[in-house]
């Protein structure tokens, strides 16, 4: 890993000189929020963000893919497709580098899913401390605040007049080398981008009242609150929590004919466990029937499954869920209503 | 670090298998023989599942009802209860379909060795119970007293009516039958599955408990087990639920932190204490 510093006033030829070599994508302004698409100029990216709707996950892992194409026939020819595109993702913020670093395991884990594992290798990510976190934010509670196990290329810092950019892997490297405008940081540029991690930090208003290393058994107790129904009871299953989500990604997989009915592809979709067929069976039996039984199911996979099998809070602390519930079900209040019903 | 895969082969491209026999057994089950194009045995433990594709509708997932002893092929019997199954239903031998797997951790072999078993079967619960019971009959010897238990609501909805009558007609297992509600043709016993409990003598020391039928019939089977005294890691039952993907991934068939298709579907009674979503013990 290595140190280095940009100046401001080179930023621009930079992001020019890397949209010349790839797509690249970033956060652009779009009415009073944010998202990240493509960026064709550096002056449309918006890098004072907040969040945005759509995490980044949208890139690695598709609202909708291609997994098989096949021709039928007296002997179907069928053949895998996996879909990759070299990409820049520029200006990740910590909470969504974790929010890979957790996608990069479960799409890992026991059985590697090439569709996910071959898209994320193709990606280069530039991540970006963030300076304007908002009420919804509660990265310091999830410990997510800090990337240091995230897997980046560069990480930048903006510093006023410059930006301490964290060159973290040979990606990164080859995207800085022989570029002068990389200089080498100063004894002082550690302690500044702490400083700056430290100021945002300092804005999180919003925060769980119980250390996150105590959640996952913590969860064992309140499996039968009547906080799953308060709160339950207003869902609407819309699902829209699991799409912004940066660690969501159960899919459907369907089949579509061309209308030649000769050829077709199996392709899968966004799914979501908070959704009401999620989990129907062919007899009509609905495994999780209620939207209480549906939250409670959904809280329990970010604060204790995945957390207790990778370590790792498995919700990040972005608040997307919180913004876009129709109804604001609000992940911290939730758990605060859970400790406190519990004393 | 490279995050690429290490293997090449994507999870979710099936292999193609031909349809070699398709035999109607109910109104709505049939029973197909299946062997892969490629020559190769399908390779399951008794308790596994495939994903079967029917490419242009979709690919769903079914227990293997043969045993891994019978070579040369590889049974499913499927129920016509929706779009991949009434597809399906409309194969005649010849036609291909494609198999993913097998997948699931099938049953404990390593448990019922030198045991007692008891099976329970409901329904379409034979359907998975048959792999099992088949390969404890191709190795007969390794095994105690078998107990074969089998309940459905008709006597129309009885599956295997061959097989059940070589099952009972062994001098080497004991095989009660009941119906929830007969027919003009039915002299045997009637009632629910519990009430044939009290027609077998079992060691509950020996014997190991191996269940399979509709979430109904669990919760009731397993207190008659309990109370005949055999401990609950030694109640065995399989699962089911919605599965798109079978290598854990999609998310459909969890009951609370585990995967049905990977962690299971063959799960204790012990497993299922912790595992309220399973609807089986509540907490």
């Amino acid at each position: 890993m290595s140190l280095m510093i940009l100046e401001k006033a080179l930023f621009n030829s930079f992001i020019e000189r890397l949209i010349s070599q790839s797509e690249v994508v970033g956060p652009k302004r779009k009415e009073n929020t944010c998202a990240f698409e493509v960026i064709n100029d550096p002056d449309e990216l918006f890098l004072d963000y907040t969040t945005t709707i759509l995490p980044p996950k949208k890139y690695l892992f598709p609202p909708e893919e291609t997994l098989l194409k096949f021709n039928l026939g007296e002997v179907p020819e069928v053949e895998p497709v996996v879909e990759i595109k070299e990409r820049i993702l520029l200006g990740i913020h910590p909470c969504d580098l974790w929010g890979i670093w957790e996608m990069d395991k479960v799409f890992a884990d026991r059985n590697e899913d090439t569709n996910y594992l071959d898209k994320r290798e193709a990606v280069t990510i530039i991540g970006l401390e963030c300076l304007n976190p908002d009420e919804y934010c509660f990265c310091t509670s999830v410990e997510t605040a800090v990337p240091e196990e995230c897997q980046y290329d560069l990480f930048l810092t903006d510093l006023g007049d410059e930006y301490a950019v964290i060159v973290s892997s040979d990606k990164g490297r080859r995207l800085v080398v022989g570029d002068d405008a990389f200089q080498p940081a100063r004894s002082s540029t550690l302690a500044e981008i702490k400083a700056k991690q430290d100021e945002k930090s300092a804005k999180i208003t919003s925060t769980i009242q119980m250390d996150v290393s105590e959640l996952p058994l913590f969860f064992d107790n309140v499996y039968d609150s009547p906080v799953w129904e308060s709160e339950g009871k207003r869902c609407y299953s819309c699902g829209s929590c699991v799409m912004v989500c940066p660690t969501c990604f159960c899919f459907d997989a369907v089949d579509q004919m061309e209308l030649n009915l000769a050829s077709g592809q199996r392709i899968r979709r966004w799914d979501g466990c908070m959704l009401q067929d999620f989990a129907i069976v062919a007899s009509g039996e609905n495994f999780r029937h209620t939207a209480e039984a549906r939250l409670r199911h959904r809280m329990y996979r970010k604060y204790q499954y995945l957390m207790a099998k990778y370590g790792k809070s498995f919700c990040v602390g972005c608040g997307r869920c919180g913004r876009a519930c129709l109804v604001d079900i609000n992940p911290v209040s939730v758990v605060n209503q859970l400790i406190e019903a519990g004393q | 670090m490279a995050i690429k895969a290490n293997q090449t082969e994507s999870l979710y491209l099936p292999d193609l298998a031909e349809i070699t026999r398709a035999e109607k057994l109910t109104e709505l089950e049939k029973c197909f023989g299946l062997k892969l194009k490629n020559g190769n045995e399908l390779g399951h433990k008794p308790g596994q599942f495939v994903m079967v594709s029917v490419f242009g509708i979709g690919e769903a997932p079914f227990s293997v009802s043969s045993s891994p002893t019978k070579e040369g092929s590889f049974e499913l019997c499927i129920r016509n209860a929706g779009n991949v199954t009434s597809a399906i239903h409309k194969l005649e031998p010849g036609a291909l379909v494609g198999i993913r797997g097998p997948f699931g951790n099938g049953f404990p072999l390593d448990l019922l060795s030198g045991r007692d078993i008891l099976f329970v079967a409901g329904g379409l619960g034979i359907v998975p119970m048959r792999s099992l019971v088949n390969y404890v009959l191709d190795n007969r010897d390794s095994y105690g007293k078998l107990t074969i238990l089998y309940g459905c609501k008709t006597p129309a909805e009885l599956l295997f009516r061959g097989e059940l009558e070589r099952w009972e007609k062994r001098h080497d297992i004991n095989y009660q039958v009941t119906v929830d509600k007969p027919d003009s043709s039915w002299h045997r016993h009637v009632g629910v599955i519990t009430t044939l409990f009290p027609k077998v003598t079992i060691d509950p020391d020996r014997t190991i408990a191996i269940v399979v039928g509709p979430p109904v019939m669990y919760r009731f089977v397993a207190l008659e087990c309990i109370q005949r005294g055999i401990v609950e890691s030694r109640i065995i039952m399989s699962l089911e639920r919605r599965m798109k993907c079978g290598v854990g991934k999609c998310g459909h068939c969890q009951i609370n932190g585990k995967y049905v298709c990977q962690d299971g579907p063959v799960f204790t009674l012990t497993q299922l204490r912790g595992l309220p979503e399973g609807g089986v013990i509540r907490r």
